[in-house]
């Protein structure tokens, strides 16, 4: 315990005690793993972090300790399982949710609901993209020329992940709009049949 | 004394030569019966039962009492019959039954002892049934005779003469035998009659279908039926009628139904086309008794009006993109002939149903479906709850529908309203009505009061209180305000220190009932600054909490003009009247001076200045003369201007406020939307999306008819706002949350 304690003062801040985003991207390049890896993101979700970009001492703590990690070296060892774990369908739902609420900013009173479109962009391409590239791809093209929605909320963040695991890709044979998919994904779909003819 | 015992053989001598006796009567003897002789075969009888056994012989004389029939009918009745043919047979068969008839009855006389106890003991048939049965099964082994029969009905088919009555006897003696029962009937000759009805009209039916129009076809029909009735009536049994009219629908109706109601240029589509009247009856009275008979009838019914009512659409649409439209009147005169084509169609076809189609169910729907979709094309740009809503504000105002009796334009306005009910923007009709009605009261342009009630109360019966109760709600605001005028004027005429200069008169609208207007920020000129705040306090001094809120773009003003040649008193809008104002103090003043100095927008001063200066009346001259107002022209009074006459009107062009009714309505339809959906997920909780939009749709379908994707965005809406949730394990069922 102490050596996970001493493991994060390395890291912290000295007046707020609290890992900050320079301490992140110190330790990060200590992982030999780029900030903005998904990797990152996901150790986040291990430790349950509330914060996008600063870890408390708690998080740390929690987040090690299930990876069995007392030190850097093998916290990158743990790197590749904890891959592994979240890739599995039953994690993945519960990280694919998390990533979205860690991004939202804002405090306890101003809770914000919805993420920027250019925000969501980097998002689903960092969350989703190893795992249903084109679709990504083409959402990603779609957000960026729509004027619908400027913000996206989590139900069609969710929404989304659903049209990929069920919907063919890029046939959309079996894709519905008169069932309760978000609107947006309607309109993409529109969008997506009018290109291919 | 004892009687003496009858031996079975010496009793049946003495029956038989009885016997023997009546068979020369049937075979027309001239001889007959007394009482003395009857008397003596039943006692024979009699005693033949009573005897003591072994003497009783009952059994046996029952069974030789059958027999005699038996050998009767083989040896002489059938021989008889069947040496004859046709007719003849027929003939022979009718005075054969009749002569065994009369022979059951005679002998059942002398053995009615029989039926007194024996039959009843022994559970055995009477003897009058057992001499029919005899008849029957003896008889009707063969079928020759219905063969004979079905010959003389397809003769009269064809058109022979037959004799009727000897139908009619034979086919008594099948129901006859059925003794109660019409089993014979039915099995004997029915059924075969049926078929043989069948395969004779499924021929000529085969024939006529090719041959004859379907008109021609369908008299042919109607009058086989009539025939076919007529032979029930002559000499089939009346049971018979409801299955022999079945069969010969099927096979002249229901078989070629199809190629009969399409035949290309006399079936149903043809037939209305040419209006053809008493044809369209016929075949309402042909097929309206066939289970879905009347079905294709109506679709075609549908099609054709539907293709009616979207040529008119097309001619409107043609007419009104081919000429450029330089002003409103255009399209208004074009969205005019229009309502009054579609008000045409729907007489006559409303005619159509009553008169052909005896007001059937069917037959109105398919009008009602057909109305409904060309009802809401848009034409010309125009939605059509639009131009219905002129056709009625050309019908309201004064020089619309001036030639029109008073009966004639309520008998519109009735029609009109019924238009209504096919349209499913009802909420975009109830808007634009609005606004126009709002004019036409403002600018006193309605003709006449009674009318513009009595269409709020037609309104009101077809589409409920709610539709139009701001309308009225306007109406009587007027009322009012002519007595609130009259108590200002008492008011001004106690207080003449308070007179404002000018003659002012003020309508106190209630805003809620009103359409929404936007209050500009017009600088107000100073003749009529005065007025406004001397009207002020005098409404404050009868309602303290009340805010008034001036919409001078409504107000008309009259101003007297102080031409070289002449006074001419103009009557104008406000705001017009507030720019001619602002000459008082300078003959010149560019467009930007204009436009700070009276604080008016752009998109208002370029039409007002347009209508001072471009446009009949000039009464201010323009540099550089053109046709249009830009930014950069100076306006100056024309000192010059006059006209024949001493008081004119100078119009200002209504802005079309098609694009703000059509927002403001949206914004109302996503309230309704939300307002809908919450209703519906509060009473049930958990509902599945389908069902949740279909049921929001029901539910709105009074008004509009919403759109899927407007419902699912205000359903974002709604979950954004936390009042409904989607469910985690199904994502196409919602939840509400308290």
């Amino acid at each position: 315990m102490e050596r996970i304690d001493n493991v994060f003062y390395s890291y912290a801040n000295k007046s707020s005690g609290l890992i900050d985003p320079e301490g992140i991207e110190a330790l990060c390049s200590d992982l030999e793993v780029d900030h903005t890896d998904v990797r990152i993101l996901m150790l986040a979700w291990k430790m349950k972090s509330e914060k996008q970009g600063y870890f408390t001492l708690e998080e740390w703590r929690r987040g090690l300790k299930a990876l069995r990690a007392d030190n850097v070296h093998k916290l990158k060892k743990a790197l590749p399982e904890l891959e592994k774990e979240v890739k599995r369908p039953t994690n993945f739902v519960d990280f694919y949710s998390y990533a979205f609420q860690y991004c939202l900013t804002g405090n306890e009173k101003e809770k914000q609901k919805s993420i920027d479109i250019e925000s969501i962009c980097q998002l689903l391409d960092l969350a989703l993209g190893f795992q249903f590239r084109s679709q990504v791809d083409y959402f990603i093209d779609y957000l960026k020329i729509q004027s619908d929605y400027k913000v996206i909320n989590l139900d069609q963040w969710m929404g989304f992940y659903r049209f990929c695991n069920e919907i063919n890709f890029p046939g959309l044979s079996n894709y519905d709009p008169e069932l309760a998919w978000p609107l947006i994904l309607d309109n993409f779909v529109e969008w997506l049949r009018e290109k291919q003819t | 004394m004892e009687r003496k015992v009858i031996e079975l053989d010496q009793g049946w001598d003495y029956m038989q030569k009885g016997i023997t006796k009546l068979k020369r009567i049937l075979e027309g003897s001239v001889e007959q019966f007394n009482s003395e002789e009857y008397m003596m075969l039943y006692t024979t009888i009699y005693n033949m039962c009573t005897q003591k056994p072994p003497h009783d012989y009952s059994q046996q004389l029952y069974d030789k009492y059958k027999d005699s029939f038996e050998e009767y009918i083989s040896s002489t009745v059938l021989p008889a019959i069947r040496e004859k043919h046709d007719e003849f047979m027929l003939r022979e068969l009718v005075k054969r039954w009749g002569n065994h008839k009369l022979m059951v009855r005679w002998l059942s006389r002398f053995f009615h002892y029989l039926d007194r106890y024996f039959i009843a003991r022994r559970s055995l048939p009477a003897l009058n049934e057992v001499g029919l049965t005899c008849f029957r099964s003896l008889f009707f082994r063969q079928n020759f005779d219905t063969f004979c029969i079905l010959i003389q009905i397809d003769k009269e088919r064809e058109g022979e003469q037959i004799d009727k009555a000897l139908l009619k006897n034979v086919l008594d003696i099948f129901v006859e035998i059925g003794m109660g029962q019409m089993d014979c009937y039915e099995q004997d000759f029915e059924a075969p009659m049926l078929e043989d009805t069948g395969v004779y009209y499924s021929h000529k039916a085969s024939s006529w279908i090719l041959d004859d129009s379907c008109p021609a076809y369908m008299l042919k029909s109607e009058e086989c039926l009539k025939k076919e009735r007529d032979r029930v009536a002559h000499y089939l049994h009346s049971s018979s009628e409801a299955k022999l009219v079945e069969k010969v629908q099927h096979e002249l109706l229901v078989n070629f139904s199809t190629q009969l109601l399409e035949k290309e240029n006399s079936g149903c589509r043809a037939l209305l086309r040419d209006d053809k009247v008493d044809d369209l009856s016929r075949m309402y009275r042909l097929y309206h008794k066939i289970p879905k008979g009347l079905d294709p009838v109506a679709t075609i019914f549908k099609q054709h009006i539907t293709a009616e009512g979207m040529l008119l659409v097309q001619q409107a649409e043609d007419a009104a993109s081919n000429q450029v439209i330089l002003s409103f009147e255009f399209l208004f005169f074009d969205s005019q002939v229009l309502i009054r084509k579609v008000i045409e169609l729907h007489d006559k076809y409303l005619a159509y149903v009553s008169d052909c189609f005896q007001n059937h169910t069917l037959f109105h729907k398919a009008m009602k479906e057909a109305f409904e979709i060309f009802c809401n094309k848009t034409v010309g740009g125009s939605p059509s709850a639009e131009l219905l809503a002129t056709f009625c504000d050309n019908i309201l105002k004064k020089g619309g529908s001036e030639k029109l009796s008073d009966e004639a334009i309520e008998d519109i306005l009735e029609k009109v309203v019924k238009l209504l009910a096919y349209i499913s923007d009802k909420d975009l009709f109830a808007e634009f009505y609005r606004k126009k009605l709002a004019r036409r009261l403002l600018f006193e342009r309605s003709a006449n009061e009674e009318h513009e009630k009595s269409i709020l109360t037609k309104l009101k019966q077809q589409c409920g209180g709610q539709f139009t109760s701001k309308m009225e709600g306007m109406v009587t605001d007027l009322t009012l305000a002519k007595d609130n005028q009259n108590e200002f004027e008492n008011y001004l005429s106690n207080n003449p220190n308070a007179h404002p200069g000018i003659d002012l008169s003020v309508n106190v609208l209630t805003t809620g009932f009103w359409p929404s207007y936007k209050s500009s920020d017009l600088n107000l000129p100073s003749e009529m600054v005065r007025g406004v705040q001397v009207f002020k306090e005098f409404y404050d001094t009868k309602s303290k909490h009340r805010k008034l809120t001036w919409i001078y773009s409504l107000g008309s003003c009259q101003l007297i003009g102080n031409f070289e040649a002449k006074k001419i008193e103009m009557v104008v809008s406000t705001y017009q009247a507030a720019i001619l104002l602002l000459f008082n103090t300078s003959d010149r003043l560019s467009y930007s001076e204009i436009m700070t100095q009276s604080n008016l927008g752009h998109e208002d001063l370029v039409r007002l200045l347009h209508s001072l200066s471009c446009a009949k009346y000039k009464i201010l001259i323009k540099e550089p003369i053109s046709k249009t107002v830009s930014p950069n022209d100076i306006f100056e009074f024309n000192p010059k201007f006059t006209d024949r006459m001493r008081r004119i009107k100078i119009p200002l062009p209504v802005v079309d406020e098609r694009k703000k009714v059509v927002e403001d309505v949206d914004k109302d339809r996503r309230y309704a939307i939300d307002a809908a959906i919450v209703r519906i997920m509060k009473s049930r909780k958990v509902l599945g999306h389908q069902q949740l939009v279909s049921e929001c749709v029901e539910q709105l379908s009074r008004m509009f008819k919403p759109d899927i994707k407007a419902i699912k965005k205000r359903m974002e809406d709604l979950i954004a706002r936390d009042y409904l949730e989607r469910d985690k394990e199904n994502a196409n069922l919602f939840r509400y949350l308290a």
